[in-house]
């Protein structure tokens, strides 16, 4: 459409505008609030002992969860593909589930099997805390980016069909082998930009993981928890910009890796 | 990026109208493939997954469904149409849906400018568009806060009002409609445009009776998806929102009040409520999307 000059300067305008105010402005205005005190007192605020262990409670959930959609995004996205079985169609629902729900219904959900009231109550008196405890945070994490992995390595597995695996196959190779030496190799970047956006979202989960955690500052608060603890309970403003801040980081850090992964991934 | 990917970076759902692979949703009918080899078989490997997916998701919100009817069907209607209850879900339904609208018109508006204006730095705001899908949203709602906050520079605050919760809900929603308009508009025919211009079109005229029409489905799917997402929202909003019963609190943050006074089955109808409301959404957008499909191929 040929708009005219006026027209189309007003809708820049307005386009950048509402943009402006809703993401640039309130961006920038955290980020020199962060490090206008210098970036001693922003290192200071995100070296403290409570915001250490908060980083190191998030990268360990990172560390448990990333490994478990790994294998079992891997095997559902093989069975999803390659399976012929009766309510095929009713689990790849299933595996959409997570992106339906709100973060606190999953919290919820967790604390009414797993806690001390629910149906695995038992467990919980017998003394293995699974809510407020690191399995509970675990198990909402793993809740929340449950589709990531599965999403990402289905269309390839799709494209790559089984030809070259059933030329292996011919040549002698085992199961195994194939699966190594053919299969995945096919799946490396779907898999690393699964596990990508696996990552952010473990370290960037707050509703359903506040559910589920005693969020006990040093003990059972991850980065987001932090954050929110800062703000309400401490009312440390600076605190919370900081930590925001570093959390923001990474986040940025995840959308250049994703479009690099991108690029790599229609280019191989 | 894709949208589809990232839409589900910070919990949303997604439907990509314009991308043909399965996205990460159930909306898009998932494609059979092609027929390849019957599989030998691994009743292993299908089992392995239903007992995975099963103590992942189903369990869990199979309990949260079986506590709450609980105190059975009675219980569960009173728990639902208790006052402040009932007033959570419809400040929840409310707002969503203004910002749903509100997402309708500035998410087709700055996908507009995107594909078809031209400006110095264009590719960077294109980029920044994806930074709500990648933002924790505890993060969201200090990033409001600071702007439009108790500490705000311009004065403006909106901590404890409704507006807030509209910030808060436009800015995690941001890149649905953007990026379901987004690629429809860069395959969009400028030829068809250009014909109605030389016909004595108008452009409003072309805009209601030529572009509209082709972007509706993608406006559509992007808007319920956005008020998808609004309707469970928590972090962004549980700073900002300043959680005032009956005025506004909406429904997650009412189900965790629920759960720190002890009270599972009153949380356990209202999230089953949410989810009623978010998979009717995610329903109606399927059927939606199916038709216009079918329209599409019919002509």
């Amino acid at each position: 459409m040929k708009t005219s000059r006026p027209a189309r300067w007003s809708l820049r305008v307005v386009a950048l505008g509402y943009l402006i105010a809703l993401l640039g402005t309130p961006v920038v205005l955290i980020l020199w609030r962060t490090f206008e005190p210098g970036l001693g007192t922003f290192l200071a605020s995100v070296k403290t002992p409570a915001a250490i262990s908060a980083l190191n409670l998030s990268l360990l959930i990172v560390a448990i969860v990333v490994p478990l959609n790994v294998i079992f995004g891997v095997v559902t996205a093989l069975a999803l593909v390659r399976g012929r079985f009766r309510g095929r169609g009713l689990l790849q629902a299933v595996v959409d589930l997570p992106f339906a729900v709100s973060p606190v219904v999953v919290g919820v959900s967790l604390i009414l099997l797993w806690g001390a009231g629910g149906w695995f109550g038992a467990l919980d008196r017998a003394g293995f805390k699974v809510i407020f405890g690191l399995p509970g945070m675990v198990l909402a994490t793993l809740f929340v980016t449950l589709p990531f992995v599965v999403r990402e390595v289905e269309p390839v597995l799709h494209e790559i069909g089984t030809d070259q695996e059933q030329a292996a196959a011919t040549l002698g190779a085992n199961g195994w082998q194939t699966f190594w030496r053919i299969t995945l190799p096919a799946l490396r970047w779907g898999l690393t930009y699964g596990v990508v956006l696996t990552v952010a979202r473990a370290l960037g989960e707050f509703g359903a993981v506040i559910m589920v955690s005693s969020g006990f500052a040093g003990v059972s608060q991850t980065l987001t928890l932090l954050v929110h603890a800062r703000y309400v309970d401490d009312q440390n403003t600076y605190g919370a910009y900081a930590a925001a801040t570093l959390l923001m980081g990474l986040a940025v850090l995840t959308l250049l890796l994703m479009s690099v992964l991108n690029r790599k991934r229609r280019t191989t | 990026m894709t949208a589809t990917a990232s839409a589900g970076l910070a919990g949303g759902t997604h439907v990509s109208p314009a991308e043909p692979r399965p996205g990460p949703d159930s909306l898009v009918p998932h494609h059979a493939p092609p027929a390849q080899r019957p599989s030998r078989g691994r009743p292993y490997a299908t089992g392995l997954v239903t007992l995975w997916l099963s103590v992942v998701v189903l369990l869990p919100l199979a309990a949260l469904a079986v506590t709450s009817t609980e105190d059975g069907w009675g219980g569960f209607w009173s728990a639902l149409t208790a006052p402040s209850a009932l007033a959570a879900l419809r400040v929840t339904v409310l707002v969503s849906a203004v910002v749903a609208l509100l997402n309708a018109v500035m998410g087709t508006l700055i996908a507009w400018v995107l594909v078809r204006d031209d400006f110095p730095g264009k590719g960077l705001v294109n980029v920044l568009i994806d930074l709500p899908f990648a933002l924790p949203t505890i993060v969201a709602s200090i990033v409001l806060l600071s702007l439009y906050g108790p500490d705000s520079p311009i004065h403006v605050h909106f901590n404890a009002t409704r507006y807030g919760l509209v910030v808060a809900l436009a800015f995690v929603t941001l890149p649905f409609v953007v990026r379901s308009v987004q690629p429809v508009l860069i395959e969009a025919d400028k030829e068809v445009e250009e014909a109605a211009a030389s016909l004595g079109a108008g452009g409003v005229t072309i805009f209601r009776r030529v572009i509209l029409p082709t972007l509706a489905p993608a406006m559509i799917s992007g808007t319920g998806l956005a008020f998808a997402r609004a309707i469970g929202e928590f972090g962004s909003v549980v700073l900002i929102g300043g959680n005032i019963p009956r005025h506004t609190q909406v429904a997650s943050q009412y189900i965790q009040q629920q759960i720190e006074i002890d009270q599972p089955v009153n949380a356990a109808v209202i999230s089953v409520a949410l989810l009623v409301i978010a998979f009717a959404t995610l329903f109606l957008l399927r059927i939606a999307s199916s038709r216009s499909l079918r329209r599409e191929t019919a002509s």
